[in-house]
């Protein structure tokens, strides 16, 4: 159930769910518009707290929080100051990586990591601390993050900057422990706003892990979608596609006009209600099929758009309601280099069962960064999407989940939404110190949300 | 919490001997249940339920609940709830009574009608009030085709059973939108101790069909269940069949 401007003038509890369309739960939605509002809101949110929520886009129970108040930071979007020669930026945490690259763009900086979508907040990027095509070279969003401002439990906004113990237990935090209220962020420089885009087809699993471990090195930005559906010899086949920021002199004598130009379009968005099933295994296989077939064997230096590039599925808005009313699970994890046996196994099960699950994707991730909860590691992350309404999908991804952990790999709480707790503080060493952090800065429990109930975070 | 596939955490079955609450309780344990409340009146038998639970690994507590005494219902939930979150409550109690019995013993039959409605009205009304206060939960009502049409045979169980299942489909749709499902389940017979003795009707069925059909109603987030499914096509077309002929139908 999606959250619509009307429901915020309301004093009453509204659904509120994660971009997977699962479990829904009433809050009481505020939206504050500057500091102090949303102090306030913190202040009077009652005995069931008080979580913060950007555009919605995590895709389990992340930004909901049954019977308490949720914080829509979306009305806290001012750019505060562009140093456009050093390429920082302060923003408010309600600005969604969409304005960001729309405001620095055209000044020749690009946002330091974007994960497939531009529609999440800094402030959500931050307490997912989310990763991109390019985390082999430039690590997660919080690598970026100069300070923080957050607003905590009792009332205070202290300033949080990288090294301390509060810094790390807010990247990846899921914001339990405070409002992020602004970021200070160092951009990358673009000449262009074209892409420059190596394409290239993997005939199963091994000849993707290859190409990918020998080529990353020498692309900043590096992903492959794979279909899961593809058995036996296939299994694993993908198509990669690897870029740079285009140079100037790559682009048509036009085009070099306004190298900068950046102009996303959009199709028509998703009904709002769409029968379920539309997605079964005969459609989403003849797809994958067709997508696999469609990409070149190889193709060098095509110029592409940003939003083509990193986010084709912006284009669609509303995508995530083509799973119908039950919505789907999103199901990403990394497993550590030297793990790979447990990349093949999850693989191998998958398309054994035969998950309708479109274009997963596979990603080789670089160095971790220190947050506590923060889910990079160096390694393999596969993420695939699966209608939630798959019998017997539980215990199958439960499944999924004990090879991860064996192998010491671990679960994206940004997408999470049915991991078993009990695997929780195998995954995230640092769990424990986030808890003992949490209890000593917000000892009554303010910031609660319906992932923290349910993981017991 | 529940988690994507409407899997609760915490359960609280109302009527904690209830065969179809306890193979409910025992399917949600292997899942994500890890506690569990049997709310019923004291006895080995309600220990016993408990005791099979927690070989299961569940935390189980047991609260005594009476549903012929609704003035008590307020202060006993209250105090389960004020525990922490009720991620399920499963309003499992009910007496089938014996028809021929009841009818010439009115007093029989207002029992039977009391335990079976009137005390599904007040904890239902209680437990959906504090669902709605934590903003989720799915409140499961064990409702019976009984209550679809009147049978000779069983009309005095059928009519409570029809005047709770009407109950708990309005209550549905007062709760619609505020973050708590309310789930109304049709069993069709059920090869239970309440039916131990009875002529087996046609279609029928067991206490783990039942809870088989609650879990996946929960991830559906249905708001009818019938079980075995094909009883809601059945029921549809008796529902229609005109009273003369009926009668004279061998159900």
């Amino acid at each position: 159930m999606p959250v619509t401007p009307a429901d915020l003038d309301d004093d009453l509890p509204v659904p509120v769910t994660g971009w997977g369309r699962t479990a829904p739960s009433a809050a009481l939605l505020v939206r504050p518009r500057t500091h102090e509002e949303a102090a306030a809101a913190v202040h009077h949110c009652g005995s069931r707290g008080a979580i913060a929520r950007g555009l919605g886009r995590a895709y389990g129970d992340a930004a909901q929080n049954a019977g308490g108040a949720v914080l829509d930071m979306t009305g806290l979007d001012r750019i505060r100051t562009i140093d456009a020669e050093g390429g920082v930026v302060v923003c408010d945490a309600g600005v969604s990586l969409h304005r960001l690259m729309e405001v620095l763009l055209p000044l020749g900086w690009f946002v330091p990591v974007t994960p497939g979508t531009r529609y999440v907040t800094v402030g959500g990027a931050v307490c997912a601390d989310i990763h991109g095509k390019n985390h082999h070279v430039s690590g997660s969003f919080s690598r970026h993050v100069l300070s923080l401002e957050l607003l905590t439990a009792d009332g205070e906004v202290r300033t949080v900057v990288p090294g301390t113990e509060l810094f790390d237990a807010t990247t990846g935090g899921m914001g339990l422990t405070g409002v992020v209220l602004s970021a200070t962020l160092r951009l990358h420089p673009v000449r262009t706003s074209l892409m420059s885009v190596d394409t290239e087809r993997a005939t199963d699993l091994d000849d993707l892990m290859a190409r990918l471990t020998t080529g990353d090195g020498r692309y900043r930005y590096s992903v492959a979608w794979i279909d899961l559906l593809a058995r036996g010899a296939a299994t694993g086949r993908a198509v990669l596609t690897r870029g740079e920021h285009a140079p100037l002199d790559a682009l048509p004598p036009r085009a070099r006009r306004r190298p900068l130009e950046f102009r996303p379009r959009q199709l028509p968005p998703v009904p709002g209600v769409v029968p379920g099933g539309l997605l079964g295994r005969a459609s989403v296989s003849v797809f994958n099929e067709l997508w696999y077939r469609r990409a070149p064997r190889a193709r060098r230096e095509q110029l592409q758009s940003i939003p083509a590039f990193f986010h084709p599925l912006d284009g669609v808005p509303h995508w995530n309601r083509v799973y119908g009313r039950g919505g789907f699970v999103q199901y990403q994890f990394v497993v550590g280099h030297g793990r790979e046996e447990a990349l093949r196994e999850v693989v191998r099960r998958v398309a054994r069962r035969q998950c309708p699950s479109f274009l997963a994707v596979l990603k080789r991730f670089g160095e971790g960064d220190p947050g506590w909860l923060s889910f990079p590691m160096p390694g393999w992350t596969l993420a695939l999407d699966v209608p939630a309404g798959l019998p017997g999908l539980g215990p199958f991804l439960d499944g999924l989940d004990q090879v991860v952990a064996d192998a010491g790999g671990r679960v994206y709480l940004a997408k999470d939404s049915r991991l078993r707790p009990e695997l929780l503080a195998v995954m995230y060493p640092g769990l424990d110190r986030f808890r003992a952090l949490r209890a000593r800065i917000d000892p009554r429990g303010v910031f609660v949300s319906d992932l923290s109930r349910r993981l017991s975070l | 919490m529940k988690d994507a596939f409407g899997t609760p955490q915490t359960l609280l079955v109302l009527g904690g001997t209830s065969e179809i609450g306890l193979a409910t309780a025992r399917r949600l344990v292997a899942r994500r249940a890890r506690t569990v409340w049997l709310a019923g009146r004291p006895s080995p038998a309600l220990d016993a339920a408990a005791d099979g639970l927690r070989e299961l690994g569940a935390d189980v507590r047991t609260v005594p609940f009476d549903a012929l005494d609704p003035s008590g219902h307020e202060e006993l939930l209250g105090k389960v709830f004020a525990e922490g979150d009720i991620d399920m409550v499963l309003l499992a109690f009910g007496v089938l009574g014996d028809q021929a019995h009841d009818e010439a013993r009115p007093l029989a039959a207002v029992r039977v009608a009391q335990t079976n409605y009137t005390g599904a009205v007040s904890s239902g009304l209680i437990c959906a009030g504090a669902l709605q206060a934590q903003g989720h939960g799915s409140l499961v009502v064990l409702s019976s085709v009984a209550g679809e049409r009147a049978r000779r045979a069983n009309f005095i169980y059928g009519s409570s059973k029809a005047g709770l299942d009407t109950f708990a489909q309005g209550l549905g749709d007062a709760l619609h939108g505020t973050g708590v499902h309310v789930m109304v389940v049709r069993p069709g017979f059920v090869r239970s101790r309440m039916t131990a003795g009875l002529v087996e009707a046609p279609l029928a069925t067991t206490p783990d069909q039942v809870a088989r059909a609650i879990e996946k109603g929960l991830r559906r987030r249905s708001e009818t269940v019938w079980v075995p499914g094909v009883l809601r096509v059945v029921m549809s077309a008796l529902r229609h069949v005109p009273r003369p002929l009926f009668r004279r139908l061998p159900v």
